[in-house]
């Protein structure tokens, strides 16, 4: 791309080697490596059930892989936990929205500022100064992010009521309140019109190319990813059968066979 | 709404000075039967503060547990103890000590929740209820060895003054159910409450986002356990003024639970409608079995006729407004408003237009 970026793509921050999953007899994942860069938007396609949303899971710590290891800047990470990434700033989004549902979406963003709360709840129950300040400072971060994905309209709204495009954007407002360096988007723009869809998409540049956040991103429609992303790794039953820019994907005979079904 | 002080809005203050006005002058001034504040009055602040507790774990951190009586024996117990035992802690410091140990039993039986959830967990808490009062029978050192199985509570004195009429041990049980309930809502309405709300709402999310959920479960069985350990030394010394372990078995603590879920789940003011209701119902019913039907209809039929009420109103708030009374008085005074909109609303709707 001949526009200038803000933030240069730099080393890999987050590796993946040999990675194999799987949960009884069924195999989810067959020993995979990729790695991402830092300031990158990095997407992971494949089609359904080959393993994508299995492979964010073992980055997160959520799932366990029998085999190989995760390593974030720099760090191979021996015992991970979804806490454990959390700490060492690794965000995430859900496919299924996992919201909650029952507070408003300023509340929701402001637990995506847990993190940077450092007071206990003694200090909180009796309200002392460093709370008030804490507090202060984690509303005004909160509100950035939501004249930043454009939704003060909604923010007093309990999440739970809201349509599921907008359900997404408010997920997105808070894995970006934890201000994390990378960012996992389990399929973003899943069940979304095209209007929703390009608005998705602006947010997630946007907030590549302001922040530098690195984006990992599982996405079905092909179109988007290409247009968006950086390099793309293609995932089919648990392997990489591609790596590299959305260029050479797209000429990769492995993707296409994939995509498009072969001849027998 | 902005808030103006700590985290209260205008509305939240002046919410606050009414109950205060009411329940410091107003109460005291014109109600003078001992009944109301021996019977109804001191009970309703001393369950309201357990049903606090049980807000806190099941109606914010959303794990269901049922032990909440169990807690009010261990810090009744431990009032006890403290007073006889270790006389220079004073009223005050005792009463934080023994919610201190009840909150100690609330991490040993919150420690299951990390494990299980839903009914399992509410099965597993039950087991606080029974071994509390299994080991205040047992041993006889919790009741001084008091061989009548019943002991009375000590005067209260806090300061070198007694507090013994009803109306000095109304006003004890309100000061620390005031404290004690702007602690609670400071803290659900901060950084911790909506930890307790993320875990209630979404535990694998909230664990992504960095809250922990041992921590904060933890936690919140501890906080809970503390309330309920204090509301039970005050339920002791202020209304039942005597000691035995009976008195707290698993019907007081189906009692808090009902409060809980029908004065509404995640809300600090539906513990006291939710106790108020639980109360004042029975009260109700007599007086109209009573006044209404001039005796005619037996004592026990009219207790068993409350627990039928009770069993339907659970069913219909269940289906029709999970929030609870607190919901419902929000609603209500919603329609209020749209019908007739107050002069500040009219005067901001017309200055919007032109």
């Amino acid at each position: 791309m001949a526009i200038e970026r803000k933030f240069k793509i730099g080393k890999p921050i987050l590796e993946v080697k040999n990675i194999s999953l799987s949960f009884g007899g069924v195999k989810a994942i067959t020993d995979t490596s990729f790695d991402v860069l830092e300031h990158e938007v990095r997407a992971i396609i494949g089609p359904n059930g080959a393993g994508k949303s299995s492979m964010l899971n073992c980055i997160n710590g959520i799932y366990k892989p029998q085999q190989g290891t995760v390593s974030f800047k720099g760090k191979e990470i021996p015992n991970i936990t979804p806490n454990l990434m959390a700490q060492m700033g690794l965000s995430r989004t859900f496919q299924n929205l996992a919201l909650f549902k029952r507070m408003s979406v300023l509340d929701n963003i402001l637990v995506g500022r847990k993190l940077h709360t450092k007071t206990n709840f003694l200090e909180v129950a009796f309200q002392l100064p460093k709370v008030k300040k804490e507090e202060k400072i984690n509303r005004e971060r909160s509100e950035e992010i939501i004249s930043f994905l454009e939704i003060e309209d909604i923010k007093d709204t309990p999440v739970g009521k809201l349509p599921y495009g907008l359900q997404k954007k408010v997920e997105l407002g808070r894995a970006l309140a934890t201000d994390s360096s990378v960012i996992l988007l389990d399929e973003p723009m899943a069940g979304m019109n095209v209007e929703e869809k390009r608005d998705m998409c602006r947010f997630i540049l946007k907030v590549n190319d302001e922040l530098g956040t690195t984006m990992v991103l599982i996405e079905h429609d092909m179109g988007v990813v290409m247009d968006i992303s950086d390099r793309v790794v293609v995932l089919d039953y648990g392997k990489v059968i591609g790596d590299g820019t959305p260029d050479e994907v797209r000429s990769n005979q492995k993707v296409i066979d994939a995509y498009l079904g072969v001849e027998h | 709404m902005k808030p103006v002080f700590m985290t209260y809005t205008k509305k939240d203050l002046i919410n606050l000075a009414v109950c205060m006005v009411l329940s410091v002058l107003v109460i005291p001034t014109f109600i003078t039967t001992e009944y109301w504040y021996t019977s109804i009055l001191i009970p309703w602040l001393c369950l309201a503060l357990a049903t606090i507790g049980q807000q806190i774990v099941m109606g914010y951190t959303g794990q269901l547990a049922l032990g909440a009586a169990g807690f009010m024996a261990a810090g009744a117990f431990a009032m006890f103890n403290l007073i006889l035992r270790v006389p220079d802690l004073g009223f005050v410091g005792s009463l934080i000590v023994s919610g201190l140990i009840a909150a100690a039993f609330g991490i040993l039986f919150g420690l299951p929740s990390l494990k299980v959830r839903g009914i399992y967990l509410m099965v597993a808490t039950l087991a606080s209820q029974f071994f509390i009062i299994w080991m205040i029978d047992k041993f006889g050192w919790f009741k001084n060895y008091d061989s009548s199985g019943i002991i009375t509570a000590q005067d209260i004195v806090i300061l070198g003054k007694p507090f013994t009429t009803p109306l000095a041990m109304y006003f004890v049980c309100l000061a620390v159910t005031t404290v004690l309930t702007l602690l609670a809502m400071n803290m659900a309405r901060g950084s911790t409450g909506r930890n307790w709300m993320a875990v209630r709402d979404m535990d694998i999310a909230a664990e992504s986002m960095g809250v922990s959920l041992l921590r904060t479960k933890v936690q919140a069985f501890a906080i809970s356990a503390f309330y309920c350990g204090v509301a039970g030394a005050l339920f002791a010394f202020c209304y039942l003024k005597s000691l035995e372990p009976v008195a707290f078995d698993i019907k007081l603590s189906f009692k808090i639970l009902f409060m809980c879920i029908l004065g509404g789940l995640g809300t600090i003011n539906g513990a006291f409608i939710g106790a108020a209701f639980i109360l004042l119902f029975p009260v109700l019913l007599n007086a109209i079995g009573n006044n209404v039907f001039h005796g005619a209809i037996d004592a026990t039929i009219i207790s068993s006729i409350e627990q039928v009420i009770f069993g339907g109103l659970m069913i219909i708030f269940m289906i029709y407004e999970p929030l609870g009374m607190a919901k419902l008085w929000e609603n209500i005074k919603q329609k209020w408003k749209t019908k007739i909109p107050s002069s500040t609303n009219l005067k901001s709707s017309l200055s919007k237009k032109t």
